[in-house]
């Protein structure tokens, strides 16, 4: 018995699309097993099938050399196969205990046995090192500790193998290699790990082995100590992929955006989330925030883009006081905004592509007349971004956002944003879950917009990303802004510092 | 036999939605048919005929029921678009009833076609405003609709009880009086294609509201608004759409359509119905939930799923020539109906059939070779 898990010439049709053409993945017991492809290119895909979620229209599954017929995630588990989705399914108002046990509660008479579960969910939290509030909301807790919830809740039914779709796309640089070790120690202990990512250093830093996917047909299965990053990334693209950013010297005009003492209490405490924030943005420059996740980004372009509604502070674009506009207002007065949480704010998944491209726009008189909608031009525009930007899914502009992969519908949203031309565009994780051509590409756009004169606000926990994109650096700690710097005379681990709180800087009111 | 109809459903969900309407249809009128066994097995299976073909003797009469009903269905159907879930139907159709009412006694220096138009008018605000309010508790104050809209049923439920009685109180037939004549929907030539007294303007009224209906949820901007808010309101909101605003509306609209419904049952002359002061809630509330839901909350679909209720109903009617008690009949049509509505039911097993028939197909490929 050499594999724990084959799949043998998998095939899946979608309406439109073929996600998966006869597709072989074999996985060895106790090895890391990266699953490598573009964006659309079938991974959640053939891992959906794995956990039982989607029926193959052919092909065949076998669980340790016995062939199966997965119906559904709960016979999943009792395969041992659990599975970390792309996006996490975990109930909101439940508790992280409640999530965990949800699904296998353990009981004595129909009561549940909590205390015992308790305990199981504390020794496994300890052993792993997989810090979670057992008490806490799953909505009051961070992205990087929901992932650790959704880990638990594989190990709390003691699946023996694992998958991780996408599972770094949203977490800190420390969460990541924390993950990575984890995973280690995981695989070490026996576990087998199919592991989804679009990050080259992760695989080449815990994968044995690599299957490469390229438009739903498998390109080959490699030993990952054998080939070299750039092979992979030309292998699943097809051609060859330039690593890294080329940019022109930034051209810096005037001032878009000025935001002068911005704060903002927290809810439940003294704490000031964001505490007398000052800093202003030029045309033809891309300002970064930079700062581990949690130090107030997300409340600092929630207050700029007026989701969260003002409370103290003062926030000018070209020169005009927009400080208590209404999102409408700032939108129209020209800031885009691709939102962090793209489910939460960046789409409504249930509409199709077409109506999701025009979600700010619908009342132009591009798009409407009288009030009624003018299908023809929503549709035509639809189908140039599609091709522009290359949004891959089943049926065009009128596939329904939800069943498109993760990448794609993060492509619409840049897509959407971006065309709209805005002064200043707010781009926080932009190139969250893409495959490495798509990011060059998005990066390339970032740059045309600041290139044609315009303001971009980039907040990223990607140092990567924040080094080559960046022309100015504001790091943000504890919801001040403690330094002001230029990438060029700066390194990572200077950065390293000052996100840490453990060095400050000037901060010149630039 | 069964695979082969699987294998044709495939996985397609509009056929899927259509294949579980069928079969719940079909379940309810089995399950109706069970319960008139059980009670009278001698009449049952011609009465069982008289649900079925009852309907035919008289098209004027189940266009009648279904009015009222296409109202509430469009109501309920159209609020659980935009993601909200009004039970609050029979009280918006309870007074927009009683404003009806009350312009027809009261009102009477309005001339003819004024007279009813303003009774009209005046029934689509009352609901309007009864539907707002839940409205305006959920966008501003968070609360349930569902919760509230309850409340509502039973604050109109008494508050109509009370107008009935010391407003407008016919003692003679202890009921509401009769609105004057100039406030009774006009039949405007359909009592000479139908049946006398059943079909008038209210099914006009009807189809134009199904017509604005769909186009308001399908091409206007103010209906891409609203759906949007029911989908997801945090991304309308991150859109610039005023959720609140659509959260109002959307109950406004809703409740104005279930005025209506009061308006089209009670406008209507002495042989017609009255509002009585019995404290119950009028069934045609309710029942806009299942119209709804058989509809798939279309407007197209609410139309032919009010009718179907208007054909069972009629049927259900005839049937009283059996020997069955009449609450019998009651419990028998409502059967119908609400299995008919367990279509969601119905869909799941589909689904799970296609997946069992797959696994089949595949052992039985193995075994041939
Ligand atoms: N439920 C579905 N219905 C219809 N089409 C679907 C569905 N799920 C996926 N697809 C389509 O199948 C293709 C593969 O999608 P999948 O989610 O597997 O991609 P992926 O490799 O995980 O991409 P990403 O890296 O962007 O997450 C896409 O074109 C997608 O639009
Ligand atoms: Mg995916």
């Amino acid at each position: 018995m050499e594999y724990i898990i084959e799949m043998l010439n998998i095939t899946k049709v979608f309406p439109g699309v073929i996600a998966n053409e006869k597709v072989t993945l074999q996985l060895r017991k106790g090895e890391i097993h990266a699953l490598l492809g573009e964006n659309g290119a079938g991974k959640s895909t053939l891992m959906s099938i794995l956990f039982g979620m989607y029926q193959p229209d052919e092909g065949i599954i076998k669980v340790k050399g016995n062939e199966v017929v997965i119906n559904d995630p709960n016979h999943a588990n009792a395969l041992g196969i659990g599975m970390v989705h792309q996006h996490f399914k975990l109930v909101h108002n439940f508790t992280v205990t409640e999530n965990i046990i949800l699904g296998k509660e353990d009981n004595k008479l129909g009561f549940l046995k909590t205390k015992a579960a308790i305990h199981k969910i504390q020794s496994l939290s300890d052993k792993y090192k997989l810090k979670v509030a057992p008490n806490a909301l799953i909505s009051e807790i961070s992205v990087g500790m929901q992932q650790r919830v959704e880990i638990l809740k594989m190990l709390y039914r003691d699946s023996e193998i694992l998958i991780f779709d996408e599972p770094t796309a949203v977490l800190t640089p420390q969460e990541i290699s924390e993950l990575m070790s984890i995973m280690k120690q995981l695989s070490k202990e026996g576990k087998s790990i199919i592991l989804i990512t679009h990050k080259l250093n992760e695989i080449k830093k815990v994968a044995d082995r690599c299957t490469i996917l390229r438009k739903g047909k498998l390109v080959s299965t490699v030993n990952v100590n054998e080939t070299a990053s750039e092979k992979m990334a030309e292998m699943m693209v097809g051609r060859k992929v330039v690593f890294g950013v080329v940019k022109q010297p930034a051209k810096i005009g005037d001032p878009v955006l000025k935001v002068e003492n911005l704060s903002m209490a927290s809810n439940n405490s003294e704490k000031m989330l964001i505490n007398k924030v000052s800093f202003s943005v030029n045309r033809g420059e891309i300002v970064c925030i930079a700062g581990i996740e949690g130090n107030g980004q997300t409340e600092l372009v929630h207050l700029i883009t007026g989701l969260i509604p003002h409370k103290q502070g003062k926030i000018t674009l070209n020169n005009k006081d927009i400080t208590n506009y209404s999102i409408r207002e700032k939108t129209l007065s020209g800031i885009g905004h691709i939102p962090e949480d793209r489910h939460k704010h960046g789409l409504v998944l249930d509409y199709n592509l077409a109506y999701n491209l025009i979600l700010q726009t619908y009342f132009t008189a591009r798009f409407q007349k009288r009030g009624l909608l003018k299908f023809k031009n929503i549709y035509q525009f639809a189908r140039d971004l599609i091709t522009q930007y290359d949004i891959r899914s089943g049926q065009g502009p009128y596939t329904i956002v939800r069943s498109m992969s993760g990448g794609n519908q993060q492509k619409t949203i840049v897509a959407r944003e971006i065309i709209r031309e805005p002064d200043l565009l707010i781009a926080v994780q932009p190139t969250r879950g893409l495959d490495v051509g798509a990011i060059e590409y998005i990066h390339q756009q970032i740059i045309k917009h600041r290139d044609e004169g315009k303001a971009v606000l980039l907040v990223s926990l990607e140092l990567d990303e924040v080094m080559n994109l960046s022309d100015r650096i504001l790091v943000i700690y504890e919801g001040e802004i403690v330094a002001d710097l230029d990438p060029k005379s700066t390194n990572e681990n200077e950065l390293g510092l000052y996100m840490a709180g453990s060095k400050r800087g000037e901060v010149g009111a630039s | 036999m069964l695979a082969k109809i699987l294998n044709y459903i495939n996985t397609s969900e509009k056929r899927i939605n259509i294949i579980s309407l069928f079969l719940a249809i079909v379940t309810g009128l089995l399950f109706g048919l069970v319960i008139m066994i059980i009670v009278s097995p001698r009449d049952s299976f011609p009465a069982f005929l008289t649900i079925l073909t009852g309907g035919f003797r008289d098209i004027g009469r189940v266009l009648e029921i279904a009015t009222p009903l296409i109202f509430t269905g469009l109501s309920v159907g159209f609020a659980f678009k935009t993601g909200l879930f009004n039970i609050g139907a029979p009280g918006q159709l309870m007074i927009g009833a009683i404003s009806a009412i009350y312009i027809g006694v009261r009102v009477t220096f309005l001339p003819a076609p004024i007279h009813w138009i303003v009774a009209v008018l005046c029934a689509g605000l009352a609901g309007a405003l009864w539907g707002a309010i839940p409205g305006i508790l959920k966008a501003y104050r968070n609360v349930n609709e569902v919760v509230a809209t309850i409340m509502m049923n039973y604050i109109s439920l008494y508050f109509v009880s009370y107008a009935v009685e010391y407003q407008l109180y016919d003692l003679k037939n202890a009921r509401s009086l009769t609105v004057a004549k100039s406030a009774q929907l006009p039949y405007l030539g359909l009592d000479k294609i139908f049946t006398p007294n059943t079909v008038n303007f209210g099914f006009i009224l009807a189809i134009i509201a199904i017509v604005i209906i769909y186009i308001i949820l399908e091409k206007t901007t103010f209906g891409f608004e609203l759906k949007a808010v029911g989908f997801n309101q945090h991304s309308s909101k991150y859109a610039g759409v005023n959720d609140k605003k659509g959260i109002i509306m959307a109950m406004l609209i809703s409740g104005l359509l279930s005025g209506l419904a009061g308006a089209a049952i009670y406008l209507t002359d002495s042989f017609g119905r009255h509002l009585e002061t019995t404290e119950i809630l009028i069934a045609e509330g309710f029942n806009g939930i299942p119209v709804a839901l058989i509809g798939f909350s279309n407007p197209i679909g609410i139309f032919f799923s009010a009718i179907f209720i208007g054909f069972i109903e009629l049927g259900g009617f005839y049937m009283q020539r059996y020997d069955l008690a009449p609450e019998i009949i009651d419990i028998i049509i409502a059967s119908i109906i609400y299995f008919s509505a367990l279509l969601i039911l119905f869909r799941g097993i589909i689904i799970r059939l296609l997946k069992h028939n797959r696994f089949k197909h595949k052992k039985r490929e193995e075994e041939d070779g």
